[in-house]
């Protein structure tokens, strides 16, 4: 498969009053062609910020220190407003949280739609609508020459989602970051969501990151995964290797902490303490102080290394047998 | 795609009617009587200003109509020139129901004008401060600050003081003192507009700068600025009547509602109040009628007192 998206290295650092937040700190990871890359990890590990990154929509006071960021085999790392915008909406498509909130209140859905892709391709009002009306079909929504009609708050949210998900589609993007796309849609929905997007993936070709700290989303649809951890990647490798075998003691208090039937009655794990100060991390391993495996050699800060086909930041991997199901 | 038709939470509301937000913006005003009784009144006022030169007996500027014979009439006298004066005159010898008509027209032209050019330039100033940011933005806000702290009337009056008298010279200095009023409003607005998730969403979709901001940021901030808009348009008319009523604002030979007050000012204590009285109501119903529809326009507009 070739790689549609290469990071490494990548540090995303805020220099605020208070001192440098060292948001993502050397990041590396691949996407290719029709891949589904699950990035995991809770609020505030980095993991919006990378997808930012990527985009280059960085604000003040933060900006992209090291790294690079390859897209198609070219750097897009730094490189000016302008190229910046040719890519936006066009090869890289994102997917926000609250499709409340992305669709702008005051526009219709069609107007929406149009602008999106006239921002790129110099086609005519009729070809363009013509476009976003077979981009909501290919997304499951009935009679798409009426909800084009529609402003955003005469639709539900699933539908409003689906809006968001055919209008990132619609310019055939070679990458979607999509950035908790599902958290703010009931169950139910969230499902078709996914599926919807996993048919697109897989018919399209589109790489897509899948930004969640829901493992139980990304078990389902993710082909490997990435588990971050205050700004670095803690863990990193096949969906069956990581979500069967966590190594990490943190993807293993993660994958602990979901609940599930056939553990019904005990008490679900939890990670002890909280996520850690941006501004003051702990010496060594980030994750050492709510570490239970923490040893001397944790003192310092683990590389990153390849360990049974995954790549894994830990001095002491945990070899537990069964974790989950 | 068969799984979409199967799916009933998809197909279970079909859009019955599509209702733009200004149909239910139009159907939530209405529900006021008074802000609908007040929209009524003020747009009589307006049809009769407009109408003016054709339903009023006299044209109170033509000198050659105004008779020194017929002033200081009380309501009802009948004129010279053989018409009843339902309002009277006044000193002069103008019929009051012509000069209120046609001093109706400069005061709304005034007010309407004074507030248009400022809303689009106090729109303009804000926008560049609210999306520019930075020195710029506190420049502009503090230039707007410092005018805010003296009051309207007093910038107003010190500006047609500079520049002199003359309705062109009045909308300038309504608008030199009106226009950082929507230049706060706006920049407060779209402050807020911008940090929401749909600019994002639009820079991640690759949309210009200007369109962001014209398009996205500006539509969103047009529910307050309306409000500003109404309320700020009839204080401009207030604001006319008073420089007028000082004596700075439009020339005797024009007599706006302001003038006309000002001319039946000293008669008051000698009994002809209507020189006076019939002017200040009907710029009182003028003012009080658009204070009423922004009044309602800010409660319908206002996402905060939605039921």
């Amino acid at each position: 498969m070739t790689a549609v998206l290469e990071i490494s290295g990548l540090k995303t650092h805020f220099f605020t009053h208070a001192g440098v937040v060292k948001a993502v700190d050397g990041v590396d990871f691949t996407v290719s062609k029709g891949e589904v890359m699950g990035l995991v990890g809770e609020s505030g590990s980095g993991k919006s910020i990378t997808g930012f990154s990527i985009l280059g929509l960085i604000d003040q006071p933060g900006r992209i220190v090291e790294g690079s960021i390859k897209f198609n085999g070219s750097e897009i790392a730094n490189v000016s407003e302008e190229e910046l915008k040719k890519l936006r909406g066009n090869r890289i498509s994102m997917i926000f949280q609250d499709p409340m909130m992305t669709l702008n209140p005051v526009l219709r859905v069609d107007t929406q739609m149009i602008e999106a892709i006239r921002a790129h391709e110099n086609v005519s009002k009729q070809t363009a609508w013509e476009r976003s009306r077979d981009a909501l079909g290919l997304v499951g929504i009935p009679s798409p020459e009426e909800r084009l009609q529609a402003y955003p708050h005469q639709l539900s949210g699933g539908m409003r989602q689906r809006v968001a998900i055919a209008t990132a589609f619609l310019n055939k993007p070679d990458l979607i970051i999509a950035d908790e796309p599902t958290t703010a849609l009931d169950v139910t929905i969230q499902a078709q969501i996914i599926h919807e997007a996993q048919k697109l993936t897989k018919q399209t070709g589109t790489a897509m990151i899948w930004i969640t700290h829901d493992l139980a989303v990304v078990a389902g649809l993710a082909d490997r995964i990435s588990v971050m951890y205050a700004g670095r990647i803690v863990e990193q490798g096949g969906i069956d290797d990581v979500i069967d075998r966590p190594l990490h003691p943190y993807t293993v208090g993660l994958l602990g902490s979901v609940p599930t039937a056939n553990r019904r009655g005990q008490r679900l794990f939890q990670i002890e303490g909280m996520t850690p100060n941006m501004l003051a991390l702990p010496e060594g391993c980030a994750f050492g102080p709510r570490c239970q495996a923490r040893k001397a050699a944790c003192n310092a800060q683990p590389p990153i290394e390849d360990v049974e086909g995954r790549r894994l930041r830990c001095f002491n991997p945990q070899r537990v047998a069964e974790v989950t199901s | 795609m068969t799984d979409a038709t199967t799916d009933s939470a998809m197909t279970a509301a079909p859009l019955a009617k599509v209702e733009t937000p200004f149909q239910r913006f139009r159907a939530e005003f209405f529900e006021s009587k008074i802000a609908t009784v007040a929209l009524g009144i003020f747009l009589i006022i307006v049809l009769l200003a407009i109408l003016a030169p054709w339903i009023t007996p006299q044209n109170p500027y033509d000198l050659a109509q105004v008779t020194i014979m017929d002033g200081r009439l009380p309501p009802g006298s009948e004129a010279f020139d053989g018409y009843t004066m339902w309002l009277g005159s006044d000193g002069a010898g103008r019929d009051l129901y012509s000069a209120i008509l046609y001093g109706l027209r400069i005061s709304l032209t005034v007010g309407l004008a004074s507030g248009v050019i400022a809303l689009l330039f106090g729109m303009a100033v804000g926008l560049i401060a609210a999306y520019a940011g930075g020195r710029i933005e506190v420049l502009i806000m503090r230039i707007v600050d410092l005018q805010l702290s003296f009051p309207a009337s007093l910038v107003a009056l010190m500006m047609v003081a500079a520049l002199g008298k003359g309705v062109d010279k009045i909308i300038l200095a309504l608008v030199i003192a009106q226009w950082a009023y929507y230049a706060r409003t706006v920049r407060a607005t779209a402050l807020v507009e911008r940090g929401k998730e749909y600019v994002e969403a639009a820079q991640c979709l690759g949309i210009s700068q200007s369109r962001i901001v014209f398009r996205h940021i500006l539509p969103n901030c047009m529910a307050p600025l309306i409000v500003v808009g109404t309320v700020q348009t009839a204080s401009a008319i207030s604001l006319e009547a008073t420089l007028s009523f000082l004596g700075v604002g439009l020339p005797q030979t024009e007599p706006s509602i302001g003038v006309l007050i000002a001319n039946g000012f000293e008669y008051m204590l000698s009994g002809r109040y209507w020189i006076s009285v019939f002017p200040g109501a009907a710029l009182l119903l003028t003012v009080v009628s658009i204070n009423l529809v922004g009044d309602h326009l800010r409660d319908v507009l206002n996402p905060r007192l939605k039921k």
